[in-house]
């Protein structure tokens, strides 16, 4: 199996290479053609590596560690170093980023001005995500964390909607606001294992098994202040950061805005591969640096004592049930496809909230009957992470495809398009479907997931999520419904309607996924669920 | 330590004032002969120093290694030895003998970041005042004075000298401000600036003589004198070494010894000099590196100099301020670091987020990023203040880092305003489009300032910040009945504050001057940028990303240069 490329391995390849394609854009000739070309011969050639890592993690390592692990000194000072590799979890994601980036290159092809500099931000956008998804230091994961938001924020600003300097600076402005607790809460937590290391270290792997057991010595303390105390900062530090970033409700205002107001390709990455980084997180660090944290008892007055994974899981509920009624509620498409992420990405965080109280059971009595609920849930959680990527892309790049056409979103407007653009009708009808959860497609198998690994434990927020899933329906079908069918309006009797077969190409990729991921899922959950029985399963070993 | 030919420190200071003796007898009217000489003197320091650089990082690894040694033997001047071994380029001549002045210069991790700096900021100067065409001969050779006053304080070892040059940068910097700044300001901005540099430096120079006379009056004792030949034996300081001498080998000696820690100063019984004098020292030398509240000049001094000026006035000059606090301050006067430093840690807070949000409420353009420098340069002396290794190297880094960026933001505003003829933020828009290189540097600019990992802004603020949490068990403030303790945790969140507030500003400047809608019946004749400005612009953009890539190239570096001055904190 190759495992290296051009001298450097295939992690940092990964990494690295982007930003040099982007670099390269940046100097070519400015000759849109030969740009666009480029770009997405570069892009095909950084999914092909990604697709290498995820093969290699699946036919050699599986179940044995983290797979194409390098480290080397990188800022001695600190302790911090380039430390890359992938367990089934990140590799899973590395895959999803790598399909996505050209695809989001060949929906770009519309991009008339300054062709060089959007595909450069797109490739650039690329190196954070995927230096978030393979690294295993703090400080670099932190670095790669801010880098993501620069391309995407340029996105917005410069190639965005109407309301794109409103919605770029409030995305910058949430971002920034969780980053910096995050910054605060790394350096509690590297300082204070630093501290009693006798050496500075920000090695994920060392924190992760170090910080736990000190933050819950008895009677210890940093810079004189309780351990308790210390513990709860950096919590609320990581946690405020991520949950912006997932976003789980309440912390999801800023997603509306700049979901709708991204350009195609933007929206594509920024909900496909952007949000499962605050998801990742949450599975990378938070759930397993405060495992007490999630279930220490928290008595709210006037209702039943209660514990952060359970207030976590009531948060994932209001998001599926909310996120679905605001989705109903627009009449923009764009809109309505970001309060559908809301309402999606509240799945996964219901998962993230059974491994958190599964995992904080294990750590505090050191064992827990919940393991295989929480081990299905999780597994749900990083299968629904993949399959939001793949549809919410699909739907971005349809609802990209008619705004391009119609330059509206306005979804009154739309009506009776199935006439004009049966192939449009039919990839559209496919997605939503997958959207929704039907059965046979890949939504389904992660939902499916979840809930049976939650119900057990979080029964009534289950039930109350699954009603949730009504108004998915009701949201899915009102998209449908408005486009496709309905008397159609003759403003468009001249217009071009029917979708590009550059956008046809663009898309096919994520059918064939979604189908496959439906009907078999055997591909992907392997990898998955090694990963997560080891990571939950761990503690009892 | 290293045997050298050529003697590249004295070529690096000497080059640029025989370069403006050579163009002072030029004729005035023979522009591109003048700037021809400037560029090709510029861009030889800028190869020198980049040479220096290249080749003290090569010692480096073997420096640090036997720095650990002698740490771990125990040497009672084991940290004057560190710096002494630690010099490299080492030139050292007899001046006035009779006074202790010699001339001696040489480089150690500290300063080569600083020379090397230095090169680049006065090579992009030179480039940027290419347009320059009044009175050309005159500007360029004040120019090049001040960047040889530059280069000679960062390499000096002797405090006489130190002086000499420190002096010597300051009068060229009047002149320029005054014949070529910004008219409405300029006489005023100019006059305020040399004024409180002047003040500062007077007041520092005073205690600096102090110290030699009390170094003179230790090495005359018997147990000084025993410690001066053993030194000497030991080959530390220089053969010829005699009680009273500038030299800062020799000053670190008596330091090291305790001879500015003997109680009863002036007659009061807890007082020792180094508790007296720090404050003058350190504040002294600290009003040129912009200390609350001795800040004022610095955004008039800025806005009012012209670009290439305010490069190297922000880039470079202000560095200069930190630099002598650090030398003359915490390395020769410890105790007084250690008394001093945790109530100066409050001036720095204020630095860090008032200057920030000063610079939130600018509408000129200029002044933004004048206030930004108040408000990084805080961070500089809040990494002091730390004296720790972490805190220390991490402002050995900013101060590089910030060297560069804002030599680059000064170059940016100076190249809108050139085309534009405004710097009021609310009437600019959208000039990335127009000038796309101009509006990418800011970009890169911003982004080191408002700390974005990957640029090096990144790399000096996150060590400042982790020196702090370091630091905060180790450090009490007494003052009087109240006692402080562990209140540097809770500075530091503060200071995160003022990070907060620079990305505010800084997206604001960036939102509104760069992008947004281009007003083109208001600038019809914006257009892109020369050549020399786009090397201007390379030159100072490239270091930001390399250093925040690649952080291994500069900080085992200043970590080595920081060693002794912690050697010899800890042994106070």
């Amino acid at each position: 199996m190759i495992d290296s490329v051009f001298g450097l391995d295939l992690l940092s390849a990964l990494v690295v290479l982007p930003a040099l394609a982007a670099l390269l854009l940046l100097v070519l000739p400015q000759h849109k053609r030969l740009i666009r070309w480029v770009a997405l011969v570069l892009g095909l050639g950084l999914a092909a590596l990604a697709i290498l890592a995820f093969r290699h993690y699946q036919l050699t390592d599986a179940g044995a560690g983290y797979a194409l692990e390098r480290s080397t000194p990188w800022f001695e000072l600190l302790g911090a170093s380039w430390h890359v590799g992938i367990d089934g979890i990140s590799a899973v994601l590395v895959l999803l980023t790598g399909i996505l980036t050209p695809l989001a290159i060949l929906v770009s092809w519309e991009i008339e001005d300054r062709v060089n500099m959007h595909m450069a931000l797109l490739l650039f956008f690329q190196t954070g995500l995927m230096g978030v998804f393979v690294t295993l230091d703090l400080l670099t994961f932190f670095l790669f964390w801010e880098l993501s938001l620069v391309p995407m924020y340029f996105l917005i600003n410069q190639w965005g909607g109407p309301g794109r300097q409103y919605a770029s600076v409030k995305f910058m402005i949430y971002s920034l606001g969780g980053s910096l607790g995050f910054l605060l809460a790394t350096q509690l937590v590297g300082w204070a294992v630093s501290a009693q290391l006798g050496a500075p270290s920000f090695d994920m792997v060392t924190l992760t098994e170090t910080w736990p057991v000190l933050a819950n010595t008895v009677g210890a303390s940093f810079l004189g202040i309780p351990i308790e105390t210390v513990k709860a900062f950096a919590f609320i530090g990581f946690f405020v950061a991520f949950a912006i970033k997932v976003p789980v409700w309440p912390f999801h205002t800023w997603l509306p805005d700049a979901h709708s107001e991204a350009p195609t390709a933007g929206s594509m990455l920024l909900a496909g591969a952007m949000l499962k980084l605050g998801a990742y997180g949450f599975l990378r660090l938070v759930i397993p640096l405060f495992p007490d944290v999630w279930v220490a008892e928290i008595q709210i007055p006037g209702l039943p004592a209660t514990n952060a994974a359970t207030l976590f899981a009531v948060l994932a509920m209001l998001g599926v049930v909310l996120g679905a009624f605001a989705a109903f509620a627009q009449n923009d498409i764009k809109r309505l496809v970001a309060y559908s992420s809301v309402n999606h990405m509240g799945f996964v965080v219901l998962g993230l909230a059974v491994a958190a109280q599964a995992w904080g059971e294990q750590f505090i009595a050191g064992g827990t009957e919940r393991l295989q609920d929480a081990i299905l849930a999780t597994n749900g959680a990083v299968l629904q992470m993949f399959n939001h990527g793949l549809s919410a892309a699909g739907m971005f790049l349809l609802a990209g495809a008619i705004y391009h056409k119609t330059h509206t979103r306005d979804l009154t407007q739309y009506g009776g398009f199935w006439v004009k653009a049966p192939i449009y009708g039919g990839i559209f009808l496919f997605t939503s479907m997958a959207s929704l959860g039907l059965p046979g497609l890949n939504g389904f198998v992660g939902e499916f997931l979840i809930v049976r690994g939650s119900w057990p434990v979080f029964t009534l927020l289950t039930a109350l999520a699954m009603i949730g899933l009504l108004f998915t329906g009701a949201y899915i079908l009102k998209g449908i419904r408005s486009v496709l069918h309905g008397p159609f309006n003759m403003r468009w009797r001249d217009t071009q309607l029917e979708i590009e077969t550059r956008e046809v190409l663009a898309i096919a990729p994520l059918l064939v996924l979604m189908l496959v991921t439906g009907v078999a899922p055997n591909w992907i959950l392997p990898v998955i669920n090694d990963s997560v029985t080891r990571l939950l399963g761990g503690l009892a070993g | 330590m290293s045997e050298l030919v050529l003697p590249v420190l004295s070529l690096i200071v000497f080059i640029p004032i025989v370069a403006a003796v050579i163009i002072l007898f030029l004729n005035g009217e023979q522009r591109d002969l003048v700037r021809g000489v400037a560029v090709a003197a510029a861009l030889a320091v800028m190869l020198l120093s980049l040479a220096v650089y290249v080749g003290y990082n090569a010692q480096v690894a073997e420096v640090t290694v036997n720095q650990d040694a002698l740490l771990a033997s125990g040497s009672p001047m084991a940290a004057t030895q560190m710096f002494a071994e630690g010099l490299a380029y080492e030139e050292h001549y007899e001046w006035v003998p009779s006074l202790g002045i010699g001339y001696h210069v040489g480089v150690d991790g500290l300063s080569a970041p600083m020379v090397l700096l230095t090169g680049m900021v006065a090579l992009a100067g030179v480039l940027v005042s290419w347009r320059i065409d009044d009175r050309t001969r005159e500007f360029m050779a004040f120019f090049l004075l001040l960047v040889a006053g530059v280069f000679g304080v960062f390499v000096s070892l002797d405090m006489f000298t130190l002086f000499f040059f420190y002096e010597l940068a300051i009068f060229p910097m009047y002149l320029l401000i005054a014949t070529w700044g910004w008219v409405e300001l300029r006489q005023y901005a100019s006059m305020k600036l040399t004024l409180y540099i002047l003040v500062g430096s007077v007041v520092a120079l005073v205690g600096v003589i102090a110290m030699v006379l009390v170094a003179d009056g230790f090495f005359r004792t018997a147990e000084g004198a025993a410690v001066l030949q053993q030194a000497i034996a030991a080959g530390i300081v220089s053969p010829g070494s005699t009680s009273f001498s500038f030299d800062m080998v020799n000053l670190t000696l008596a330091a090291e010894a305790g001879a500015f820690d003997v109680p009863g100063y002036g007659g009061v019984e807890t007082l020792t000099f180094a508790r007296l004098w720090f404050p003058f020292i350190f504040i002294g030398f600290g009003v040129l590196a912009g200390v609350f509240p001795f800040h004022n000049w610095s955004p008039d001094g800025h806005v009012a100099a012209p670009t290439a000026v305010s490069m190297i006035h922000a880039g470079v000059l202000m560095k200069l301020g930190a630099y002598a606090a650090l030398r003359a301050g915490v390395q020769l006067l410890p105790e007084g670091a250690q008394v001093h430093l945790p109530w100066i840690v409050f001036l720095t807070l204020i630095n860090v987020v008032y200057g920030a949000f000063i610079a939130f409420r600018q509408r000129d353009f200029k002044y933004v990023i004048g206030f930004s420098s108040v408000s990084h340069m805080g961070l500089v002396s809040m990494g002091f203040a730390t004296m720790n290794v972490i805190g220390m190297t991490g402002a050995g880094l900013q101060m590089f880092s910030h060297g560069a960026m804002t030599a680059l933001f000064f170059g940016c505003v100076g190249m809108v305003y050139d085309q534009a003829h405004t710097r009021d933020i609310p009437s600019l828009g959208g000039f990335i489009k127009r000038m796309p290189w101009v509006g990418l540097a800011f970009v890169i600019g911003g982004l080191t300032s408002m700390g974005m990992p990957g640029l090096s802004g990144f790399i000096a603020e996150y060590p400042i910040f982790t020196g702090m949490w370091a630091a905060s068990e180790q450090i009490t403030l007494q003052a009087g009945g109240l006692v402080l303790s562990n209140y540097y945790s809770v500075i530091v969140v503060l200071a995160a504050l003022g990070i907060v507030i620079t990305a505010a500003y800084v997206l604001r400047v960036t939102g509104q001057v760069f992008l947004g809608e281009f007003n083109a019946a208001l600038y019809p004749d914006v257009g892109d940028i020369t050549i020399t400005d786009r090397v201007v612009l390379v030159l100072l953009g490239s270091p930001l990303l390399i250093l925040g890539v690649l952080p291994g190239v500069m900080a085992p570096m200043i970590t080595s240069g920081v060693g002794p001055v912690l050697a010899i904190l800890g042994g106070a």
